[in-house]
């Protein structure tokens, strides 16, 4: 058997990992090892920062410098690591309540600084490790346990959000779509600015259930048949729309980046403020 | 037999995905609950099983020299 080389970058001694059966993050985890290892990213000068949710234990299993931060605080601390220290790669892993709620402001900033990070949301839609509260991801009137009737809070789009606050690349994929998601990802990785990848992954255990849809497999196969490629949803009629979702590269723009922007001021500054 | 299929039983929770995902039906839970091969010889080694497990348990390759 052919070596799986990109299991290097898990810490093999913690695995298996904490997530329920059938949990998508599993998925979208390795398909950021695997960008790493597609973009040669060596170990030593990549750093893997999260904050706080079911997402978010990521760091702990992935065999490279890791932060695990405060509540929806991920993409300040990989601010501070990224400035102190330009040459790093850094690559936040989120989830949706992490980065759309608590920390949806550092978030907008982030994006508007164009700070060259890598931000990977895990979308599950709900609030997993603390029970199954709508989070503001939750699709309209599904149900949560904060929601028993169904969420009547209209959901962020957060690849909009990301645009609009100033990102230099966005993207979304499915746990489904895993080659894709890598792809994404690993052009993400490359691009020098504020990458946003939402992965939209399966929460069976909190979402699931209350949702109708208590099998992992099914609902990677309502991923598969409910995402449209970029290209076909631009051509899609109106009507056809309902229920379906865009996956793909949403936004490329190449603005100037801050860790750049910010060593001129130092230059600046250091030659007396002249 | 032209396929190779590794099984990390200790990492699998039972979910099923590859199963579900299996084209050929090459796969099962056991009494455990855990992913098992029932059907060996009908694997085309497309990988599907490998490319979603969530849990990374499972392996699949065509033999060297198949």
């Amino acid at each position: 058997m052919k070596e799986r080389t990109y299991e290097k970058y898990f810490r093999q001694n913690r695995l298996p990992h904490i997530w329920c059966p059938g949990c998508g993050n599993g998925i979208a985890m390795k398909a950021i090892v695997q960008a790493v290892e597609m973009r040669g990213l060596p170990r030593d000068k990549t750093i893997i920062v999260s904050g706080i949710g079911c997402s978010s234990r990521a760091s702990g299993y992935m065999d490279f410098d890791t932060l695990h931060t405060a509540h929806g605080r991920a993409i300040p601390f990989a601010t501070g690591i990224k400035l102190a220290n330009p040459e790093l790669n850094v690559i936040v892993i989120t989830g949706d309540g992490d980065c759309t709620a608590i920390g949806g402001n550092h978030f907008i900033h982030g994006a508007r600084r164009n700070i060259d990070l890598t931000v990977v949301l895990f979308n599950n839609t709900i609030y997993g490790m603390t029970g199954g509260q709508a989070s503001p991801m939750t699709p309209l009137h599904k149900k949560a346990t904060t929601a028993p009737y169904g969420s009547v809070d209209r959901p962020f789009d957060a690849c909009n959000l990301a645009q609009a606050a100033g990102a230099s690349y966005v993207a979304r994929s499915t746990a489904f779509h895993v080659q894709h998601m890598t792809d994404m990802i690993a052009e993400g990785i490359s691009c020098r600015g504020f990458a946003f990848i939402e992965t939209v992954v399966q929460c069976p255990t909190a979402y699931g259930r209350k949702n109708k849809m208590p099998d992992p497999a099914e609902m990677m196969k309502w991923m598969r048949d409910n995402a449209v490629m970029k290209t076909a949803w631009d051509r899609m009629p109106e009507e056809k729309k309902a229920d379906k979702f865009p996956i793909g590269v949403f936004h490329r723009h190449q603005a100037v980046e801050y860790t750049e922007a910010y060593s001129e001021v130092i230059t600046l500054a250091q030659e007396g403020g002249k | 037999m032209n396929t190779e299929i590794l099984l990390k039983s200790e990492r699998c929770k039972g979910c099923g995905i590859c199963v579900s995902f299996c084209p050929k039906k090459v796969l099962g839970l056991d009494t455990l609950g855990h992913c098992s091969v029932i059907n060996e010889q009908a694997c085309i080694a497309c990988g599907q099983c490998e490319l979603r497990c969530p849990d990374y348990a499972i392996f699949v390759d065509k033999k060297v020299g198949a």
